[in-house]
């Protein structure tokens, strides 16, 4: 006896092209290197004047937001106007839920209103998994974030950054520094390097913040900052939110900073040009000296700049994978 | 009502007999092996040829959801699908609404089950009020209506002083406590096995210690209190091995796991399937081997369903938002058989975790085959198949085995001498 089926990814159409957007996981090389490539005409348009394309003209793209966020809300906003979609953006935090409607529902709810795209943030890792498989498989789900299992467009963004700076993976060291197990952004940042060929990849922090078994990732553990940074061409530093403290995961955010917090000399056992991320919003003082931050090594602001292309990627593609297997599914109907 | 069952090959574990022979049946209870008696004319005869004919399936854990939670599941479907899986005789858990604190709930519950006229049901009650880990339930009441042991669930008692003299007293009445190892601070917010596919996942990790620390103090405490203890439902090899050792020191302790912690791993969880979501959790394949190991050695004494009916809305959301459980006892001796497939046990052994042990493991009138006890059997035929959920008699729609092709097929099921499932 077998106790799993083999089944079609969930997030790629029959012909392999995306058509959710939920999980690096599984994803090849080609298709992520696509996304990257497709941002990168992107870019373009955003220097224009007119900063339009027509792709996604008479399309409705949804956010539904089940958690605050400003960064990625807004960038995904102009990413969809950019494309000429309609958009809606709604706050479900402070809506539906509190009056006891399922997330099931809500979704279903405006389906009905004939969205042809989500973009679903939510605090419960497999959220957007569950919306595809479950919800409404045939409207394209982008994962804007979902508990602490992944943020796909935040990874694409991360590496359309480092390929912009660096020019490819294969010879780079990267360092990912801080909590990485409340990270989704580090878990889809570790597997999109691994996935575009990047041969180290090393993750920094205290045991409590280091999830079990991370070394299924390919990565490299260290717990040792100045040891982690030495010679690296990439830093990646992670938010670390205040609600950490409690539960013995750290004592406190003066010593988190004296461990693991990125300051110009610590920053000095890194590549000359190493260039240094951070998914955002930046803690000043708690794991990034606002030197560094505001530093010639900071790239932070290019990655808000890169995100609005990345999205405007994922979702153009997402749409048409669907709308390939909407019409494959009607051919097969016939 | 008298039957005769002609031709089957006849396990009976507790006897070690295995041999091909005739059971003839009266009364609601078995009147001769081999030969009919004199003058015995049966109103049935069963050619029961190429079938095993075993004690009925005992099972420790098979939530009835009644009262209180009836979308789920009730005594009646619930216990129907039991008899389909074998099941004669089964215990049902005390986390019922109200809770099964008194003797009106287990009354009702007992009420309930022979209205049904399916599977015999013997209750565990709580061994605190509202299983709320403060107050002790009337333990002794609860005894005299009907309930065979007593537990908290995964509910533990917070405080130690509170647990050791909840021990103590049931001691003084020889009361059996079933104890669900799961230290409640090491699982706080827990969703998965604390490992590669929870990390993997993003998912809040129950550490293995969890099981082991909560393991260790509740093996210690039966040792200074000399209470009749069974442990339920070990989810790790290491917890199979501390129940080892306490065995070895000759502490009385028995022990059983859940029948699809010796199937499924942690791996089934990649696609954040809720169907798969179980407390206390799927471990890793390591851990599946250990009890694997340990229900050959007979460390673990029995396999149970752990059977958790649920509505489908209850499994359709996020998977950290559904409700954990596995719909599964009317395909116990199925999903058991694949054990034998797998070659991991013969079938007489197969049969000894399904009867004799867990029966043993809390003093059940059930689990044998001899003349004069209670007809309670199974019939089932070892070279056929059964597709599960081909069909469905629990309310429970929870079952990530469905569409599997299992082997063996339950024919019969009869309780004192009445054929309660036929297929």
């Amino acid at each position: 006896m077998t106790p799993f089926d083999a089944k079609r990814p969930l997030q790629l159409n029959d012909q392999g092209q995306l058509r959710h957007f939920l999980s690096l996981d599984g994803l090849p090389r080609e298709l992520l290197t696509e996304i990257l490539d497709t941002a990168d005409s992107f870019l373009e348009v955003g220097a224009r004047a007119v900063k339009k394309v027509p792709l996604l003209r008479g399309k409705t793209v949804c956010n539904v937001f089940f958690e605050n966020s400003t960064r990625t809300r807004t960038t995904f906003e102009l990413a969809a106007q950019r494309l000429s979609a309609d958009v809606i953006s709604l706050n479900v935090s402070t809506s539906s839920t509190s009056k006891g409607e399922t997330l099931f529902d809500t979704l279903r709810n405006l389906e009905a209103m004939a969205a042809d795209m989500f973009v679903v943030r939510h605090s419960d890792s497999g959220a957007a998994h569950f919306i595809a498989e479950h919800v409404c498989p045939d409207v394209a789900v982008i994962n804007g974030g979902d508990g602490r299992h992944a943020h796909p467009t935040q990874g694409m963004l991360d590496m359309l950054t480092i390929r912009r700076h660096k020019g490819s993976f294969e010879n780079l060291s990267v360092a990912i520094v801080g909590d990485i197990l409340h990270s989704r952004v580090a878990r889809s940042d570790m597997l999109a390097l691994k996935a575009l060929g990047c041969p180290d990849i090393r993750v920094i922090g205290p045991k409590t913040l280091i999830p079990v078994g991370i070394e299924q990732y390919g990565v490299k553990v260290y717990t040792d900052l100045a040891e982690g940074l030495k010679d690296v061409d990439v830093v990646i530093m992670l938010r670390l939110q205040r609600e950490r403290m409690a539960g013995g995961l750290l004592p406190s955010e003066g010593e988190f900073y004296r461990l693991f917090g990125l300051t110009t000399a610590r920053l000095a056992g890194a590549k000359p040009d190493a260039i240094v991320m951070h998914p955002g919003p930046i803690n000043r003082g708690v794991e990034i000296e606002s030197a560094v931050a505001d530093g010639q090594h900071s790239v932070i602001l290019n990655q808000v700049t890169y995100g609005i292309a990345v999205r405007m990627a994922v979702l153009s593609m997402a749409m048409s994978g669907q709308n390939a297997q909407r019409l494959l599914d009607l051919e097969n109907a016939l | 009502m008298s039957i005769s069952i002609l031709g089957a090959r006849v396990i009976d574990p507790s006897s070690g007999l295995d041999t091909i022979t005739d059971l003839h049946l009266e009364n609601g209870r078995i009147v001769a092996l081999g030969a009919a008696p004199a003058g015995f004319s049966p109103s049935r005869t069963i050619q029961a040829d190429g079938l095993v004919a075993a004690p009925g399936l005992v099972d420790l854990d098979v939530s009835l959801r009644e009262p209180g939670y009836s979308r789920k599941g009730n005594i009646a479907s619930e216990t129907r699908a039991a008899v389909a899986g074998g099941v004669t005789s089964l215990c049902c858990p005390p986390q019922t609404r109200p809770v099964l604190d008194t003797s009106a709930v287990a009354e009702l519950v007992l009420d309930r089950a022979r209205e049904a006229g399916n599977s015999k049901v013997y209750p565990i009650g709580a061994l605190t009020k509202g299983l709320e880990g403060e107050q002790l339930a009337e333990l002794v009441a609860l005894r005299d209506t009907g309930c065979v042991a007593f537990g908290n669930g995964l509910k533990e008692i917070p405080n130690n002083r509170t647990l050791a003299r909840a021990l103590e007293y049931a001691a003084t009445f020889d009361l059996t406590v079933v104890f669900h190892s799961q230290d409640r601070d090491l699982s706080h917010g827990g969703l998965a096995h604390e490992g590669a596919m929870a990390s993997f996942l993003g998912l809040p990790g129950i550490p293995e210690s969890a099981e082991t620390v909560a393991l260790a103090r509740n093996l210690l405490l039966v040792e200074q209190t000399g209470v009749r203890a069974h442990f339920t439902q070990i989810t790790s090899a290491r917890g199979a091995r501390l129940i080892a050792q306490a065995q070895e020191l000759g502490l009385p302790v028995t022990a059983d796991v859940a029948l699809y912690q010796l199937i499924l791993t942690d791996e089934a969880l990649r696609d954040f399937s809720s169907l798969y979501h179980v407390q206390p959790p799927l471990r890793t394949a390591a851990d599946r081997d250990g009890l694997r190991e340990a229900v050959k050695s007979g460390v673990i004494q029995a396999i149970s369903s752990h059977h958790q009916p649920h509505e489908r809305d209850a499994k359709l959301a996020p998977f950290g938002a559904t409700e954990p459980g596995i719909s599964s006892v009317e395909l116990l001796l199925p999903l058991a058989m694949t054990l034998v497939e797998d070659g991991l046990l013969d079938l007489p052994t197969l049969l000894a975790r399904l009867t004799t042990g867990p029966a043993q493991a809390l003093r059940l009138p059930a689990g044998e085959l001899k003349v004069g006890g209670a007809a309670d059997l199974v019939l089932f035929d070892p070279k056929a198949s059964t597709v599960a959920g081909e069909q469905w008699l629990s309310r429970g729609e929870n079952c990530p085995f469905i569409g599997h092709c299992l082997p063996s097929a339950v024919r019969y099921t009869l309780v004192d001498g009445h054929v309660c499932h036929e297929a």
